[in-house]
């Protein structure tokens, strides 16, 4: 299958291994990989901040990008989520019918990675090896927005030598929130600490999700406070094969 | 057309963040919250996962508001032409000084300086009590919860647990502080503090000929008015006093009192995690030589006809104030109910002031980003209120600051084009060495570290890797 990567911008400027990790579990598969140069972001940050109207301009700029793919890739749930509840909503709400339909045309062929490899491509065993104890944690877009399940978890459970850790209180959010992490840090803070005393009990030496930007604040805070454990994103452990 | 409404009693509140962060730093209410929360979050799942329908009950009680939120003016005047029918009064306020202002004279029409209260949320957002005070009228709360608030001078942080951030102890103490009948020897025993509690307000209920109510529903083909609580404090008041007023919110209505049905299900078991509530009180006008010789129904506005204005906001008038979204919120469970500056807190209250209050203030202005958009609140919703959708919306109309203007314009300038993303992940890979010195709020690096920019983009690779791949197919 011919498959076209949205990595996002977040992951394209700070977190290139995790785009790295989707090309070779893809290709692994016997997959071929796009990178259409023309994508940036999928318009989160600037809808949520409270921006819609610039937020419109990536909704166009995206279905422009894609919209002839045959499926469409995306390392981050949230991004997937913002791609599929809100970009065929945001056209129709600044009175573009004839965007919102195209972007509600593409919707359906816009999958999260682990919705990509157990809907789509019908794997759960990617061939990866990973011999360390991990914990995952459902980040609150794939959860609710996507309703992704535990389609994750069937996939880290057919990795090699992995033990998986359940996480206490799983569900909770991490209090990242975009920029709610800056606007309401106090209160950001305080879930993030108990996020990560959640992880430190399940003795977890990985803590692993599908968004990297979540991953970005309990990782910055766990390296704050000196803590062992480590955060990888979801593609970074499929990828894996030592 | 009315204008917005007003919550008098939380004028010149400070902004979210400012009020959220004392109550974070304070590990008592931390834990009262996190235990209190949890406790009933855990009942309430249990409690909704008893009943197979439960989606189609949610989706029915969401209908059911929303048409009736589209007849409103239809539905409100046959509620009123039957309530007059039924020998009741009924008043029309536009805001919370007209409702204030009619309340008062109705008591002081009677000759009483005395009213007893049933727990009531449209009192609260009109600030009654302290209006009734300023004319010389004393309120007596009759909610246990309610009475702790009160005799601590304090405010409810929840809708349905008002005194939340209170544990027994702090109870115990207040209660032999302020309670002249209460026991020397009271222990935190709860059922100790109900029984000091019930004592106290018995004289109350027997002495007091005015009573001030709020509604849970109104029926608008019977013109019946319904209080749904726990402790029959509520049918005493409405039952024992010689008048009885009550201030109800104009999206209480209900057409038909066949819609109970779905909401006397999903209202108990969303809130108490019950079954059914214990006193289900309905009243239909006055009945000769049984309950209250006069009944007056004031309807309140206070920014309703404002907010059902707006198609996206309008949905928040579906809620039924059974608090579940308060329960699971990570935010509110941290931040606690009192950072919200209104009756109403928690994910409901950051919807539902902002746009019952405007946008203006401090406060309001800052409700609609009180939340990480988690989207908890929206999954427990018994009435489907999209709480994030309408965050996201208000965060549109809130106003902004400058910095951030300029912030937001300058990365969507950039992440507007490939190439000028490109160019900015170039010098961010070559100035990684001093990403240390970059200059990133405070707010992110006092409790978290900065990722360093790679040297290499995930697009500079893709590039490398196509034309390396390029190379070696050529012949």
């Amino acid at each position: 299958m011919k498959i076209a990567l949205f990595v996002t911008c977040v992951n394209d400027t700070l977190f290139p291994g995790t785009g790295r990790a989707v090309v070779d579990v893809l290709e692994r598969l016997g997959h071929q990989v796009v990178f259409p140069g023309g994508q940036s972001c999928c318009g989160q940050m600037h809808l949520n901040t409270g921006y819609p109207d610039r937020a419109l301009s990536f909704v166009e700029a995206f279905t422009g990008v894609f919209e002839d793919a045959e499926a469409v890739v995306v390392p981050s749930g949230s991004c997937a989520a913002m791609v599929r509840d809100w970009h065929a909503k945001l056209a129709a709400r600044h009175g573009r019918a004839d965007l919102a339909e195209r972007a509600a045309a593409l919707a359906p062929r816009v999958h999260e990675l682990s919705e990509l490899l157990v809907d789509v491509l019908g794997v759960t065993d990617v061939g990866a090896t990973f011999a360390r104890r991990v914990t995952y944690h459902p980040t609150c877009h794939s959860l609710r927005m996507l309703g992704i399940g535990d389609r994750p978890l069937r996939l880290l459970r057919e990795v090699r030598g992995l033990d998986l850790a359940e996480l206490p209180d799983a569900a909770e959010c991490c209090g990242f929130g975009g920029t709610f992490a800056l606007k309401n840090s106090d209160v950001s803070a305080a879930m993030c600490a108990d996020k990560i005393a959640n992880v430190e009990r399940t003795g977890a030496g990985v803590l692993c999700a599908a968004d990297n930007s979540c991953l970005m604040h309990l990782g910055g805070a766990l390296s704050k406070r000196g803590s062992g454990v480590q955060v990888m994103h979801l593609a970074e452990i499929l990828a894996s094969t030592a | 057309m009315s204008g917005p409404g007003s919550m008098p009693a939380y004028v010149g509140m400070p902004s979210f963040p400012k009020a959220a962060r004392d109550a974070v730093a304070d590990r008592r209410l931390r834990g009262n919250l996190a235990h209190a929360t949890g406790t009933i979050r855990t009942r309430r799942a249990a409690a909704v996962a008893e009943l197979d329908d439960w989606a189609e009950l949610r989706e029915s009680a969401k209908q059911i508001k929303d048409h009736t939120l589209a007849h409103l003016g239809h539905y409100l005047r046959m509620l009123e032409e039957k309530v007059v029918e039924a020998g009741g009064t009924v008043h029309w306020a536009r805001d919370a000084d007209e409702a204030d202002r009619i309340v008062t004279d109705l008591v002081k029409a009677t000759g009483e300086t005395e009213v007893v209260k049933v727990k009531s949320m449209a009192t609260q957002e009109i600030g009654l009590n302290e209006a009734l005070a300023d004319a010389g009228i004393s309120a007596y709360e009759t909610d246990l919860a309610e009475l702790i608030v009160q005799l601590g001078d304090d405010r409810p942080s929840h809708i349905l647990v008002p005194a939340i951030h209170k544990n027994r102890e702090e109870i115990r103490d207040l209660f032999r502080r302020t309670m002249p009948s209460a026991p020397a020897g009271l222990t935190d025993d709860p059922a100790a503090l109900a029984e000091a509690a019930r004592r106290h307000l018995r004289a109350k209920f027997l002495a007091a000929k005015v009573a001030v109510s709020g509604a849970n529903f109104a029926i608008a083909d019977t013109g019946t008015v319904l209080v749904v609580e726990s402790e029959g404090n509520g049918r005493m008041c409405l039952t024992l006093p010689e008048t009885l007023i009550t201030v109800m919110g104009i999206e209480k209505l209900l057409p038909t009192a066949r819609d109970l049905e779905v909401f006397l299900q999903v209202l108990p078991r969303s809130s108490t995690a019950e079954r059914m509530n214990p006193y289900t009180s309905a009243w239909t006008g006055v009945h000769p030589g049984d309950g209250p010789r006069s009944f007056h129904l004031v309807l309140l506005d206070n920014g309703r006809t404002a907010t059902r204005a707006d198609d996206i906001g309008r949905q928040a008038l579906r809620c039924i104030r059974c608090s579940a979204c308060l329960n699971v919120c990570p935010v509110y469970a941290r931040a606690g109910g009192h950072a919200y500056g209104s009756p109403y807190p928690g994910p409901i209250g950051a919807i539902l002031s902002p746009q019952i209050r405007g946008i203006g203030s401090d406060v309001d202005a800052s409700l609609p980003f009180a939340s990480s958009l988690c989207g908890a609140c929206y999954e427990v919703c018994p009435v489907a209120i999209d709480i994030p959708e309408v965050l996201v919306h208000l965060r549109a109309k809130a106003p902004k600051k400058r910095p951030e203007r300029l912030a937001m314009g300058a990365a969507g300038w950039v992440l507007a084009s490939p190439r000028r993303l490109a160019a900015a992940q170039w010098s961010a890979g070559r100035a990684r060495r001093l990403a240390r010195f970059a200059r990133v709020p405070r707010a992110w690096t006092a409790t978290r570290d900065v990722p360093v920019p790679p040297s290499t983009s995930f697009r500079a690779w893709w590039a490398a890797r196509a034309k390396e791949e390029a190379r070696d197919e050529r012949p």
